[in-house]
């Protein structure tokens, strides 16, 4: 066979993805199960994720509550770009994935302005003579941030899946007697599921690990997986606890990811980026 | 239902924009902080301009993710000529190492990666300060690489594998045929994927915070850092500035692309 001559091209390719993906995570393994002092085995490190387990599951109940919120609020927004004029879809998509490409950190930043106590929004509330509310440092401002961050993941995938629907099947369910409802339901509903598969993963995914949307909007209540390992490497604490932590959120990241592509069969092209 | 529909697009847009609204209008205010607006001021983008230091931040980030993504792109289209001829088997190990960086939270491969580095350079080459410029770019590299090759392959499938049959058959060379034929027909591919290596690189905060040191800093690493100093606000003016240079970009890029559909929609009518 000619094609076989080419099959050597893909071996450096491979050799840096086992390099700097397999061997890194090896590492991360070898951090994990050694005693941050003495150096030698220890499952010291695995015996203390215990104590952040509730810090596991806030960061997974607030993850999953942002991706259902992102759903609900994205999908109406992409079934209407995916109905729009050409130009108009052209012109929308591009302002869905505008803020993807500008900083997510002054982003944030913005919304720290907006919700803090004496920030712009209830800085009107005072003005049109209602009290002020708390709205920073609560629960409610790191699942906005949450949404506000990652809503674009949602939405293209969506849009994507949408404006692949035939027309025609719409209208022989109507002609078939459904009603809106049931068309929606029936119809547009099931051919939208590799796209909401794939965008609940990547909302989830990002937020599940965030540490700067917490750290920026949250308070001390709000502390999530991501912040606890932020801090054992940045602010020095022990790394090898934070690469134990490291392996069970990829752990919990695989086995999601896993479930969510079972639910769809095989999505081909389930990462629609741009 | 239509109307709904267009009721929430429109307040859903409002939300994904007034943050930037906010940060464009602290651009060009008086006042001290983003909160309270008093007057308006052009002195900020004046300031920014003196700024070397933030200036050059801006050209760290410029540097790396051009380096990265143009070595990621051409390591990752050859790389894809070479998987789309591996045996099933391998080119699904092949596939499943271009996942992980894909599926990996971004925190779980910059921490990896940071330990990697981290435990080769001391350990092995007994550095004292192992994370550097390199070190970032290797990381940039292997988080762009998998954005090139799952846009390169679908081309590569799609392509008629006999065109370069016939190239050779006509005397090309390997070489030949796919720099005359195959290159041709996967350059869209080549071009989304090199695009979306660039933005990525160019606005990765989380990786390149876990992966560089005081030595070498990038724009997003140095904007972490303002959550223990105070902001400055001539950062403003510059999210202003790059909020308008990818704004005329991206309408650019939209429009050049309509006027071609619309060329291509006219000659085919013409046929």
């Amino acid at each position: 066979m000619k094609k076989n001559k080419t099959v050597f091209l893909s071996v450096p390719y491979l050799v840096w993805m086992t390099a700097f993906t397999l061997i890194p995570l090896c590492v991360v393994a070898y951090y994990a199960l050694t005693d941050p002092v003495t150096g030698s085995f220890s499952l010291g490190n695995v015996k203390e994720l215990s104590l952040y387990m509730p810090v596991l599951w806030r960061s997974i109940g607030y993850s999953l509550v942002s991706a259902v919120l992102c759903l609900l609020l994205g999908y109406p927004v992409a079934y209407y770009i995916a109905h729009c004029g050409h130009v108009a879809q052209k012109f929308l998509y591009m302002l869905v994935m505008l803020p993807m490409c500008m900083s997510f950190l002054l982003r944030t930043l913005a919304w720290v302005g907006l919700l803090q106590d004496t920030g712009i929004l209830n800085n009107i509330l005072a003005a049109i003579g209602l009290p002020r509310l708390r709205m920073i440092r609560t629960p409610g401002a790191v699942v906005l941030g949450m949404v506000y961050n990652y809503l674009p993941y949602m939405i293209l995938p969506l849009y994507s899946t949408i404006v692949k629907i035939d027309g025609r099947l719409i209208e022989a369910a109507e002609d078939l007697g459904c009603n809106g409802i049931q068309v929606f339901s029936k119809v547009v509903l099931p051919l939208s599921v590799p796209g909401i598969l794939s965008g609940m993963t990547m909302v989830f995914v990002p937020a599940v690990s965030t540490f700067y949307i917490s750290q920026k909007l949250g308070g001390t209540d709000t502390v999530l997986i991501g912040d606890v390992i932020e801090r054992q490497f940045k602010q020095g604490s022990n790394p090898n606890l934070g690469a134990a932590l490291s392996l069970l959120l990829m752990i919990l990241v695989f086995v999601c990811t896993g479930i969510m592509n079972r639910f769809g069969g095989s999505s081909e092209e389930g990462s629609v980026m741009v | 239902m239509k109307r709904a529909n267009r009721i929430m697009t429109v307040l859903i847009f409002i939300f994904l924009y007034i943050p930037m609204v906010v940060l464009i209008v602290a651009s060009f205010n008086t006042g001290k902080d983003i909160t309270d607006f008093s007057g308006f001021t052009l002195k900020q983008y004046a300031r920014l301009f003196q700024d070397r230091s933030l200036l050059k931040l801006l050209g760290n980030s410029l540097l790396i993710s051009v380096l990265a993504s143009f070595i990621a792109t051409v390591f990752g289209t050859v790389a894809a000529l070479g998987i789309h001829n591996l045996n099933p088997k391998m080119r699904k190990v092949a596939m499943t190492l271009t996942d992980i960086p894909m599926t990996n939270p971004d925190i779980v491969t910059g921490v990896s990666l940071s330990l990697l580095f981290v435990f080769v350079g001391t350990k092995m080459l007994g550095q004292r300060n192992s994370l550097t410029f390199w070190t970032l770019l290797i990381a940039h590299i292997t988080f762009n690489l998998p954005y090139v090759i799952l846009n390169v392959m679908p081309k590569l499938k799609q392509m008629d594998a006999s065109l370069t049959d016939a190239a050779m058959d006509l005397g090309c060379t390997r070489v030949q045929a796919f720099f005359k034929v195959t290159i041709h027909e996967i350059m869209p591919g080549v071009v989304s994927g090199a695009i979306m290596a660039f933005t990525m690189s160019l606005d990765d905060f989380v990786i390149s915070y876990f992966v560089t040191g005081p030595s070498f800093i990038t724009l997003p690493v140095e904007i972490y850092s303002y959550t223990k100093k105070p902001i400055q606000p001539k950062i403003y003016a510059m999210f202003t500035l790059l909020f308008l240079i990818i704004f005329a970009l991206m309408t650019a890029m939209n429009l050049t692309q309509l006027v071609s559909d619309r060329k291509k929609a006219a000659s085919h009518l013409g046929h």
